[in-house]
């Protein structure tokens, strides 16, 4: 008797917890754009990859440069290395590419090596393409020398 | 043996007998034509990619993966099959190709590539093939579509354009020695060339 009572109150109370967080979330601006569960909002065309091989500033020191080019089928397997055909040390002269940097031939004790390092190997880990897509939601980020001036003007 | 050639030599010399001169000479005519044309279709059913595929070592290896490229889909839905690429279209070199490819009818009956893994074994020497026959030939076959001289270098990247009017230009480099893997898998590439 008591465990059944217990069994009724708690389904009871989360119920009224899904509703009510349900309600909450409903003025939430989501990628489904209010559209119901049970709907499908037509897919936004795909974007095109930039390709005009302009170099983007990097939006902080340690950020991975991002590709200025179009990397459709380019394979990068055990077999191959379709970037690394531009952009090893060897390649770069001819290619004129950016060399990859030359943190990419050290192993993680700082020993150089003769090729790209493995764990460096899968370009696309950290190197990406950009596409002329409108962002989704406005980006909110602050570099570090605009934080800095700011902070400046205000000790000033 | 000597007597047999004999034997068929003297008949051929001989004047027809039986068969009248307009009988040979229309008969031939039309007996021509069926060789010819029998020929020459069954030359161009084994040069369809329905043809091609018909293999299992074709359709599970390089066919499923020329799917995935611009040369089986893409925005105007103009594609390349496989003897687009594969055959020369000039019928000499037709013909010489189709005559190596006897090599390829006692690799099927011997199973050289019939699994993935013999494929992959493979891979290397079946590519570096092709990579040659191109070379040699100037890229031909891409040329047979990709008309140097209708190129217009202001639709193309800034890279594509610079490598396009300079190495290409020139003749210095074809197609294939930048576009290898354009329409298949590479294989292991180490030693090649550019890699």
């Amino acid at each position: 008797m008591n465990k059944a009572m217990q069994y009724i109150c708690n389904s009871f109370l989360s119920l009224i917890l899904v509703t009510t967080t349900a309600t909450a979330f409903d003025d939430v601006a989501t990628l489904r754009k209010g559209k119901a569960l049970d709907q499908q909002s037509p897919s936004s065309p795909i974007a095109n990859v930039m390709n005009n091989d302009i170099k983007r500033a990097r939006n902080y020191p340690m950020q991975p440069p991002v590709i200025p080019h179009k990397t459709r089928n380019y394979e990068v397997n055990l077999n191959t290395n379709k970037c690394m055909s531009c952009h090893s040390r060897k390649r770069t002269e001819e290619s004129q590419a950016p060399m990859v940097s030359v943190t990419h031939y050290m192993d993680r004790d700082g020993n150089f090596l003769a090729e790209i390092s493995p764990r460096r190997y899968f370009c696309n880990q950290c190197h990406a393409t950009q596409t002329d897509a409108k962002p989704l939601v406005e980006n909110t980020f602050i570099d570090m020398h605009r934080l800095m001036k700011t902070k400046q003007k205000s000790d000033n | 043996m000597k007597k047999i050639i004999s034997i068929g030599w003297q008949t051929l010399k001989k004047p027809s007998a039986y068969f009248s001169l307009g009988f040979l000479v229309i008969g031939g005519f039309i007996m021509g034509i069926i060789f010819w044309g029998g020929f020459n279709t069954a030359l161009e059913a084994t040069n369809t990619e329905q043809f091609c595929i018909s293999c299992h070592e074709m359709e599970d290896n390089v066919y499923e993966e020329m799917k995935t490229t611009i040369h089986f889909s893409n925005r105007s839905g103009v594609r390349a099959t496989c003897p687009d690429c594969h055959v020369p279209h000039k019928w000499t070199d037709k013909i010489a190709r189709k005559m190596q490819a006897s090599k390829e009818v006692w690799g099927k009956i011997f199973g050289t590539i019939n699994t993935r893994e013999k494929f992959l074994a493979h891979r290397k020497r079946l590519a570096q093939n092709e990579w040659t026959r191109l070379k040699a030939n100037d890229s031909l076959e891409c040329r047979n579509c990709h008309n140097f001289d209708y190129m217009d270098f202001t639709a193309q990247s800034g890279r594509a354009a610079q490598q396009h009017s300079t190495s290409l230009a020139s003749g210095d480099k074809t197609c294939i020695d930048c576009h290898k893997g354009i329409a298949h898998q590479l294989p292991d590439m180490k030693g090649v060339e550019g890699w």
